[in-house]
This record gives structure tokens, sequence and C-alpha cells, in this order.
């Protein structure tokens, strides 16, 4: 008797009852009212919430919203991963970040917004590249691992991660209108593998930072990344593990496809050729940093401040422009004739290989990628502005904007 | 005919289209049909020995193609496909 009521008592101090789960105190009763009154929360979904731990990887405009939800919704330990600073083109659609945090890191913006938003949730915060030097390191306590990047090479590193620990990686990715998302669980289902066996070639997919993004699509999907992460936490409801959400804002259309398991997978397959974590960097050809712009050979290059003194010189080079037409009334270089990208192989005819040829968009992707087909075209007297009609502005013409 | 929706990022090569008709009675020949149509998009389907890419999903359907008969699958002339694309952004 006097045991048990011991037991009692010191359980209660440690704040675990019978089943291990914390004790909600009072302020959280309140807190979390709205949660308690769905028979599939309830108090105990509510306690395994505040058990329960996710990682962010990512606190841009996927993990903004993630971030926020899933501490609004009391999961007690979130860890965040960035090792960039808030800009202001990232405000659009960035929420976790405000104003007054441009020129911090975000994982400190993000951290200092969510225990505004929840000061009783633990927030670990973490500044640097998830690599395969740290990935295991950083994702070891956490229950989920979300997947906000913005990068090929990350996403397979989150996805061999999470099949080699056994965790569920919630996968969301966007670009202009549309975004996808899923839940990679390989214990389960399919993982990002097997549908995506590998990444495409450098350059063939371009970047939020090149192609843009409506603001309100990471809200999308990435609320609905929130939506799995909790679900799965809280051990309802039925995933979207084995399918892939296909989102499009412009029509709002939410379809779905099925996903299986390829038996033939490099890494959740019967016979794994991927054992351990491995960087992709190499050959993932997309920059894997958002402001790694055009990482070409220093040969092929040239800077805004050469090209302005060869264009003072009177040197005769042909400006090339491969923006889309509507990127034209944010700035544009005097004399540059504008092919967009997806135009250019149409237009080879009428270059001529035996003049200077200087390409540039707005920072120097895009660029990269028509000197490539310009190269295997035959050109060779072709160059590549580095950090394109941005770094012009900057560098050259001030009155021009920086976008 | 068949049709084939096409994500945004490859909209560029087939004149901004969301979507277009394909000819031909299996998956390859509609593929076909579609690289002879708009040449500019062969070389983000398709790699140098002319297979196509492994990132490149096709779905009939709700159906990944790798999952029916591949290239092989047979196309009926109200069937559906759709390009599901690599996608990175964040």
């Amino acid at each position: 008797m006097i045991d048990s009521s011991l037991a009692k008592v010191l359980n209660i101090r440690k704040g675990f009852r019978g089943n291990m789960l914390p004790e909600l105190s009072r302020e959280e009763i309140l807190r979390y009212s709205r949660h308690l009154l769905i028979p599939e929360v309830g108090l105990d979904g509510q306690r395994k919430l505040k058990a329960s731990s996710a990682l962010i990887i990512g606190t841009g405009g996927l993990g903004s919203p993630v971030a926020l939800y899933l501490a609004a919704a009391g999961v007690g330990h979130i860890g965040l991963v960035d090792y960039d600073v808030v800009d202001e083109s990232n405000l659009q659609r960035q929420i976790v970040h405000g104003t007054g945090m441009v020129g911090r890191l975000k994982v400190d913006s993000a951290r200092t917004r969510l225990l505004d938003l929840n000061p009783a949730i633990q927030v670990d915060a973490f500044n640097e590249p998830f690599t395969s030097a740290n990935a295991m390191r950083i994702a070891e306590p956490f229950d989920v691992i979300i997947d906000g990047t913005d990068n090929f090479p990350t996403r397979y590193l989150i996805n061999d991660l999470c099949v080699l620990t056994g965790k569920p990686n919630v996968y969301g990715a966007i670009y202009r209108f549309e975004g996808q998302a899923s839940v990679f669980y390989a214990k389960e289902g399919p993982c990002y593998r097997c549908l995506f066996p590998e990444p495409p070639p450098p350059g063939l997919v371009p970047s939020c930072a090149d192609a843009g993004v409506l603001g309100i699509l990471p809200g999308t999907i990435g609320t609905i990344q929130a939506t799995e992460a909790i679900k799965f936490l809280l051990g309802i409801g039925s995933s979207l593990a084995g399918r892939l959400l296909l989102y499009n804002a412009l029509d709002m259309s939410f379809e779905y496809v099925k996903l299986k398991k390829n038996p033939n997978c490099k890494v959740c397959g019967p016979h794994p050729e991927i054992t351990g974590l491995v960087d992709y960097f190499e050959f993932c050809g997309v920059p894997s940093l958002d402001h790694a712009e055009g990482s070409l050979g220093a040969g092929w290059e040239l800077t805004a401040l050469q090209l302005a003194k060869k264009l003072k010189r009177g040197d005769k080079i042909r400006l090339i422009d491969v923006r889309e037409p509507h990127e034209l009334a944010i700035s544009c270089l005097e004399g540059a004739q504008n092919i967009p990208l997806g135009e250019l192989a149409a237009h080879l005819e009428e270059l001529d290989s035996a003049q200077e040829i200087v390409l540039f968009c707005k920072s120097g992707t895009r660029s990269a990628r028509a000197l490539e087909i310009l190269m295997s075209a035959g050109f060779r007297k072709v160059k590549n502005l580095r950090g394109g009609i941005n770094a012009w502005a900057r560098e050259v013409d001030r009155s021009l904007p920086v976008y | 005919m068949p049709t084939l929706k096409i994500p945004t990022p490859l909209r560029s090569y087939i004149n901004g289209q969301t979507e277009v008709p394909v000819s031909g009675t299996t998956v390859e020949q509609a593929m076909q049909s579609l690289m002879t149509e708009f040449p500019s998009l062969r070389p983000h389907l398709t790699n140098s020995a002319g297979q196509l890419r492994p990132f490149v999903n096709l779905f009939l359907g709700e159906d990944n193609i790798k999952d029916l008969k591949g290239l092989d699958t047979p196309l009926g002339p109200d069937d559906i496909l759709r390009l599901v694309p690599s996608v990175a952004g964040g």
C-alpha cells in the first residue's frame, strides 16, 4: 500500500503515468483543448505528440509550415536543419521567418518563432549542411524525418538515411504551381528511389531560384507533410505511403498515382547496393546549395566586371539572354537577344560559332545549361556570365534590381 | 487518341501545352510520336541510347507503366498517360 502510493507520487513527479507517456500540465490541457476533443487524438494522443520528435530538414518554403504546425500541435521535440541565412527573397513563402530576421541564421530565426508559438517544446537547431558525415548523428533521436529541402543530393541522402534507419520520410516537393507529396516508409512500402532510382543529370530540372514558385504552394504541400507527420506520430488514419499526391494549384486538382516497391531498388530492395550514406554532390549536377550558382569550370565563365570591360573596349560580343520573356520586364541588358532556354536548340542555326557569345540568365544556372547545349553543338567561343544578370546588377549597374 | 499530360517543367518544349494527343497503340509508339513532333523534348526523356531515363515515370491512369508491361503497355483511344517528373524544389 505504502509502496504503491510512493510509486504513484514518484511517477507524477517524473511527469509520467502508467503507460510512460508524459503528463500534460493544466496549461497544456487548455492549449490543446481542440485536440483533446477529437476522439482520434484525445488526451493520450496529445501525450504521444508531447513524447514524440520530428526532424525538419530545410527551413524554407516547405519547412516553414511544417515547423509551425508541428510546434503548434505540441510535438515535444523538433529538430531544424539548415545552413542558410534569411534573405528578403525568402519572405514571399518562407513564413516561419520575418522581416526583422533578414540576415540571421534560418535555424535561429525559425527556432525563435517556434518557441514564441510554443515555449513548452524543445527545438534543436542544426546550422550545418545535411551530409553523409552528420546525417546519422543528427537524425538519430528523431521519430520522423521531414524532407523540406530544395535539392536532389539532400533528397537522396534523406531517403537513404530513412531506409537504413527504418524511419519514415515525409516527402514534399514543389515547382511553380505543382507539388508532390508522399510518405516513403521502406518498412511498409516503396522508398523515393523506388520511384526515382537516379537523379536527373545536371541542369535538366531547374530549381525554385531559377524557375520561381507560387508563394502559397509550399504552404499547401508543407501543410500536407505536417498532416502526414502528425498522423504517423499518432498512429491514425491512412497515410500517403504507397501513393504519390500530385497537386496543381492552377487547376486546383489533387490527383494520386500508386507507388509500388521496386524489387530492384538499390537501397530498399532485397539485394541492396547502397548500404551506407553517400553524398551526391559530384554527379547530381543541380546546384546542391541554392546559392552555388553556375558551377562550371572557370574557363567557360566570365564575371560581370570582365564582361563590362570587354563591352567598354568595344569587343564584338553577342549577348544572349536565356531567361523567359516575362523576366525582361524586371531587368535586361542593352543589346542582348532573348532566346529562352527551352527554345535555344531550335535557334542554333541563327548563331555564328565564329562570333564570341556570352550567355546569361538570372543567376547563371540556366545559362550554364545553355552553354552545354551550344558546346555540344560545336560552339567554342562561348562563355557563361557568372552569377547572371543579378551579378551584373550588383557589380556593374546598380540601377538594376536584383531578384 | 490517347492523351499525354505534361508536367510544368517540360511544357516549354511543347509550346506551353498542358496535355497533347499522342498517336499509337502502345506507350512506346505514343512516346515516339511525341518526341518526333517535339524533338527538343527528346533529351529530357531519353538517354543517348534512346532508352527512357530512369527518373522519367509514366503512369497510365494511376499505375506506373513499370508495374504494367513497360513501354509495351497497350494504349486505348481514351487512355490518359501522365509524365511524373523529378522535382526538387522546396
